[in-house]
């Protein structure tokens, strides 16, 4: 079986991230990592290849510049190869063209099961895994958990606000991972030596035939919000109940 | 007016979801209100007229044997109709986990894309306009699609205000996903809301808890507090992953982000993925023994103390003053 995980380059949720206000689009020169739903979609895919040793799990990126640290981590996870999406019309890109550059690499791939994140920490959109579906004529089982593949079948529990569902899927198919999935292994020494001799290959929108869907959306205006300011700072001497109460009261909070 | 269609996610009772209203309101801003459900055949009871109420001005109720068996395919079957039928300049869909997936195959379809978690929608000259807060509220973007249907979607609880409609027009529509290839559903669970206390991503007031509670037992206190103030329960990322309590009550950039009036921090340090969750609350209460926590930067009223003293004492004071 061949397992796609997609895997997306992130600014770090643990600094200050940014918008460029010129352009709107997230400001990417700080320090950059998987985002970490994707490092559990990467430890889903492994595990499933764990216990079918035929497999072969295979990593794909888009992202401008250098992701080479993290598709390292990723071979040394356990993926066999990783194919980088990048090219300078994909600057800005909407979901629209994301999930069609995404799609036409997964389609090259010839993907049994894709596995994504339900959403990026970064863009938030949650919308590109099932676009990819859409493109490819495949289902799609999305904020996945308690995923299992059983013959030619995926199944988990999907976590929706009015509670779960228990769904499956015939493969080919597209799954999204939610929180619930667990943390990422690490990369072991013979994984961390080995990781340096896999193949990634780079390939552009004309490499993979892509051509830019007629629509997109564009960001029109970027307006940052004025920081926060610290307000009334008292250390408990025993009154600070009463006075947060009064302040509570005085602001009509209660 | 043009057309707007709202699809309309159902409940497992088969009611209107909790995103209705503000997914019509949304419509109403722009365009001529029609909401679009899918039911088992014959299974739209007094659904149209519901929905009437809630602000639609016409239903088109798609009928699928597939309803309530298959993923996403019949919604997006049921749009694909509705747009044949009423020519819509807009659809608009909630920002839930379901409205997403729609969206974003529908776009595929129509070769479009999709805007996607709008607080805020309205037409500027020819353009519809959404409006988005990013990263936790720390910037606020506006966006639109050039080139083709405009697909969006809303999130919960913005924008308010609706115009009721006391008999919309219906279209019934059938619609048949068999050929497609899909998720099925194999069954239902919905969770039982062990408390009165409101949603978290809709509360007016929200107290959350974090590490500094030191452990599931003591993190009642906060349950406690909330109750007292008729607010939702909220944690930081170290109390999830501590175990206090589940991770759809995590406040933060992998979690939830809330805007409520107001946002109490218990024993929560206040780091930026948390900060990015809360920062666009009203007004931010903190009580935190370390007199350094960040979470005092941001915080309207900070108390340097022992959460385990300052709110028993405070849950006394405020029922005193009751």
């Amino acid at each position: 079986m061949k397992i796609v995980v997609l895997m997306k380059q992130v600014p770090d949720t643990w600094g200050e991230r940014k918008l460029d206000l010129s352009t709107g689009w997230a400001d990417r020169s700080g320090d950059n990592v998987i985002d970490e739903i994707n490092e559990r979609a990467l430890e889903v895919a492994l595990t499933i290849a764990d216990a079918d040793k035929s497999s072969e799990v295979v990593v794909v990126t888009m992202a401008p510049g250098d992701v080479s640290e993290s598709l390292k981590k990723a071979l040394a996870m356990g993926c066999a190869s990783a194919v980088h999406i990048v090219d300078d019309q994909l600057a800005g890109a909407d979901v629209a063209l994301t999930a069609a550059a995404l799609a036409a690499a997964v389609r090259e791939l010839g993907a049994d099961l894709v596995v994504a994140g339900n959403e990026s920490t970064d863009g938030r959109g949650g919308v590109v895994p099932a676009m990819i579906a859409e493109h490819l004529g495949l289902p799609h089982l999305g904020q996945l958990g308690q995923i299992e593949v059983t013959g030619s079948t995926v199944s988990g529990v999907r976590q929706l606000d009015e509670g779960t569902q228990r769904v499956h899927a015939e493969l080919p198919s597209v799954i999204s991972v939610n929180e619930s999935n667990p943390d990422a292994r690490f990369p072991s020494f013979k994984g961390i030596m080995g990781a340096k001799k896999k193949p990634v290959e780079t390939r552009t929108l004309a490499d993979l035939g892509v051509n830019a869907p007629g629509a997109k959306t564009t960001v029109a205006s970027t307006v940052a919000r004025p920081p926060r300011s610290a307000g009334t700072k008292v250390v408990d001497d025993g009154t600070a109940a009463t006075q947060l109460a009064d302040f509570l009261v005085s602001s009509r909070l209660v | 007016m043009s057309n707007v269609l709202a699809f309309v996610e159902l409940t497992a009772a088969g009611t209107p979801a909790g995103t209705t209203p503000s997914l019509l309101a949304a419509a109403t801003k722009i365009g001529t209100p029609v909401a679009v459900i899918v039911v088992a055949p014959g299974a739209a009871g007094n659904l149209p007229t519901t929905l009437g109420e809630l602000g639609a001005a016409h239903v088109v109720v798609a009928e699928s044997a597939d309803a309530s068996a298959v993923l996403v395919a019949p919604a997006v079957a049921a749009l694909e109709a509705a747009i044949a039928e009423l020519n819509p300049s807009v659809v608009l869909l909630a920002n839930t986990a379901d409205g997403r997936e729609i969206a974003g195959r529908l776009a595929v379809r129509k070769g479009s894309s999709v805007l996607v978690d709008a607080v805020d929608i309205a037409a500027k000259g020819s353009d519809i306009v959404t409006t988005h807060s990013v990263f936790g509220g720390s910037y606020t973007t506006e966006s639109s699609t050039t080139g083709g249907l405009v697909i969006a979607t809303v999130r919960q609880g913005s924008p308010e205000g609706r115009t009721p409609t006391a008999k919309p027009g219906v279209t019934t529509v059938s619609v048949d996903v068999s050929g497609t290839r899909a998720g099925v559903i194999d069954s239902v669970e919905v969770q039982s809301s062990e408390s009165s206390r409101p949603d978290l991503r809709a509360a007016e007031r929200v107290v959350s808890g974090g590490r500094g509670l030191g452990s599931e037992e003591k993190f009642v206190l906060v349950e406690q507090l909330a109750d007292t103030l008729g607010a939702a329960v909220g944690a930081s990322r170290a109390a999830v992953d501590a175990g206090f309590i589940g991770q759809t009550h995590q406040v933060g950039q992998t979690g939830v982000t809330v805007s409520p009036q107001l946002y109490v921090a218990l024993g929560i340090s206040g780091a930026i993925q948390h900060r990015a969750g809360m920062q666009t609350a009203g007004t931010i209460v903190a009580i935190n023994k370390d007199a350094d926590a960040p979470i005092f930067d941001v915080a309207d009223f900070g108390v340097v103390g022992d959460v385990f003293t300052v709110v028993p004492a405070l849950i006394a004071e405020l029922e005193a003053r009751r």
